[in-house]
């Protein structure tokens, strides 16, 4: 494994390597190669239940491969927890929002910024402010979380995983269920952190919001990677049709 | 992107600045209590501060680090215990009833490494099995006489009076620094990163938080803190008895308290033990149907008022006397950038 981190190591960022994932009896990911660039912005889709999420949690520290490794910055993370990646530079959203309900918007960002970003006082302060201006949710600050909408959640979530100060951020279906003018909105936010020199992953079901971003394109199905590469070649490949239409299809 | 506004994050309010005065203010003319009040009045007040104690740290453990649990009499029995056993090892009074705190926090360390790995309903059956062995640990012990007990007896040798006033001192004492401690560690870094994995422990580890040293933390000075409160329970009672020391009904009395005064708010814990304490003083004489009524009180709050009474007030007004949160205020003007940061006030 250690010469997949090697071989890439001028500007590869954050790199799974051969990761597979078992729960039981049930293989979710299968083998799978996973490098993201510096400044590099990729797209994953894939069928339900193809192990999107799985692989993020895998990347993000949540769940230990079953086998296989993660390299951040050249350095091997497979056993760093969740915890520590993100104080490293790793943050990510959640697929169904997971707000600290019981505080307001502004401590939701607050505990970010202290603890995964190390910031304090004013610089935390500042940091959390500019998260939520970007995001939209100034005028929310000083809500709990819990009385948040749908909405507002999947904002948070992008607004508390900004608050760490990343290098990579790790997305998980933020945009669905948007009207065209929220997916608007989050495209431009997501080209200001691109523009902000932040590596992306996003998985979207939405695919012609996420070409507007991304310079890459990632086919997951049943936790193999069918295809990879420039997002107009992997839309028209046969393989990723066939996934979507010989498969549950998405939503 | 969009240009800066200017903001200021609020941590204290005027009125908090008051309130602050106030509880000065109070504490002050609770130092010289036993000088001005009748001896009723100084017993009572002692066991004011002691359920204070207890409420504060169940509030802190429950309300704030989402640690449930309904074992905390083991840190109270354990604190009078080692208190006794220091005592009957020739340490001096006062020294024992801190020094039994002090070793009960130690051998919590250890035992938060198994116990925090559970989570939910399980650490809060755990810790009450952990009640209960505590107690039968306890019995073994020949200094102890079973389930009879024994008394400290060295309290005996104090002349009442003076022990009256030592009592009551010690007991302000330790309620204030405790009630400071929590309140500037909630306050801290630390009480935001409890509050984040009270509510999403998998989030909370998400955004940097290290989710085992943060719940230690508190789980160490609540088991203090209980465990300090039933020493001082001794020093006023004299007597141990390891079935009234170990019973579930110090946890049950913590629960009501904090339900009651409102969960989750530093205020509403303080305000709960003093209600607790009317409620005692009022109907404590009436033996089943007291407890009765306070379990009903309980539910009832619970249910229908589950912010307890601050917490509703505080929803209601947005009054925060004592805040250990932020609340985020944008400025109108835009004087540029670098004006982001301006000192709190009003
Ligand atoms: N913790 C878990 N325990 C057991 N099985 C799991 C777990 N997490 C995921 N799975 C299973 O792994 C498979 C892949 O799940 P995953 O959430 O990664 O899919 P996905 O590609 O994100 O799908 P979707 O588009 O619906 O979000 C599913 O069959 C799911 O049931
Ligand atoms: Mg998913």
């Amino acid at each position: 494994m250690q010469d997949t981190a090697a071989s890439s190591a001028d500007d590869s960022l954050l790199v799974g390597a051969d990761v597979r994932k078992n729960f039981g009896a049930l293989t979710v990911l299968d083998g799978v190669n996973f490098t993201l660039r510096e400044r590099e912005a990729v797209g994953i889709v894939g069928p339900n239940g193809a192990g999107k999420t799985t692989l993020l949690n895998v990347l993000a520290g949540a769940y230990r491969p079953s086998a296989g490794a993660v390299y951040f910055k050249g350095g091997d993370v497979t056993t760093t927890d969740a915890a520590q990646r993100c104080r490293l530079g790793i943050a990510r959203s959640h697929q169904i929002p997971r707000p600290f309900g019981g505080m307001t918007v502004f401590e939701n960002c607050l505990v970010a910024a202290t603890t995964g970003g190390g910031l304090s006082g004013q610089r935390a302060y500042q940091r959390c402010v500019d998260s939520l201006e970007l995001c939209q949710m100034i005028h929310v600050a000083n809500r709990r979380a819990e009385t948040l909408g749908l909405l507002d959640r999947k904002r948070l979530e992008l607004a508390r995983a900004l608050a760490t100060e990343p290098r990579v951020l790790l997305l998980d279906e933020i945009g669905g269920g948007l009207t065209d003018e929220e997916a608007n909105n989050l495209v431009d936010t997501i080209l200001v952190l691109r523009g902000r020199g932040l590596a992306l992953v996003w998985i979207e079901h939405i695919v012609h919001v996420l070409v507007r971003v991304v310079e890459r394109l990632i086919c997951l199905d049943a936790g193999r990677i069918i295809a990879d590469g420039k997002p107009d070649a992997v839309i028209a490949d046969a393989a990723v049709i066939d996934a979507y239409i010989g498969g549950q299809g998405a939503s | 992107m969009s240009t800066r506004r200017a903001f200021v994050v609020e941590r204290w309010t005027r009125l908090s600045a008051g309130s602050t005065i106030a509880v000065a203010v109070v504490l002050a003319i609770l130092a010289l209590a036993p000088l001005l009040f009748d001896a009723n009045v100084v017993d009572s007040l002692t066991t004011l501060f002691i359920y204070l104690i207890l409420s504060v740290m169940w509030n802190a453990l429950a309300g704030y680090a989402g640690l449930v649990s309904v074992g905390q009499q083991a840190f109270f029995g354990l604190g009078a215990y080692f208190a006794i056993q220091l005592s009957y090892y020739g340490v001096g009074v006062y020294p024992a009833l801190l020094l039994g705190a002090v070793i009960t926090a130690v051998l919590s360390l250890p035992l938060s490494l198994l116990m925090l790995r559970l989570r939910g309903g399980e650490f809060a059956i755990g810790m009450w099995v952990v009640a209960e062995l505590a107690r039968l640990i306890v019995v073994l012990d020949p200094v102890i006489n079973g389930e009879t007990g024994v008394s400290m007896i060295a309290l005996n040798a104090i002349n009442p009076e003076s022990r009256r006033d030592y009592n009551y001192w010690m007991a302000l004492v330790a309620m204030v620094v405790l009630l400071a401690a929590v309140f500037a560690l909630l306050r801290g870094r630390l009480g935001a990163s409890v509050q984040a994995i009270r509510d999403d422990e998998d989030a909370a580890e998400s955004v940097g938080v290290r989710v085992l040293a943060g719940k230690r933390t508190i789980f160490v000075l609540a088991a203090f803190g209980c465990a300090l409160a039933g020493s001082l329970w001794l020093a006023t009672s004299i007597s141990f008895q390891p079935r009234q020391y170990f019973g579930i009904q110090w946890t049950a009395y913590m629960i009501f308290m904090v339900l009651v005064g409102g969960l989750g708010t530093f205020e509403g814990a303080i305000l709960g033990g003093v209600i607790f304490f009317l409620i005692e003083y009022l109907f404590g004489q009436t033996g089943v149907w007291y407890l009765v009524g306070l379990g009903a009180a309980g539910i009832v709050f619970a249910l229908f008022l589950p912010r307890g009474i601050w917490g509703t007030i505080e929803d209601r007004f947005s009054i925060r006397l004592l805040p250990v949160g932020y609340s985020l205020r944008m400025l109108r003007s835009d004087p540029g950038p670098g004006s982001g940061a301006k000192t709190p006030q009003d």
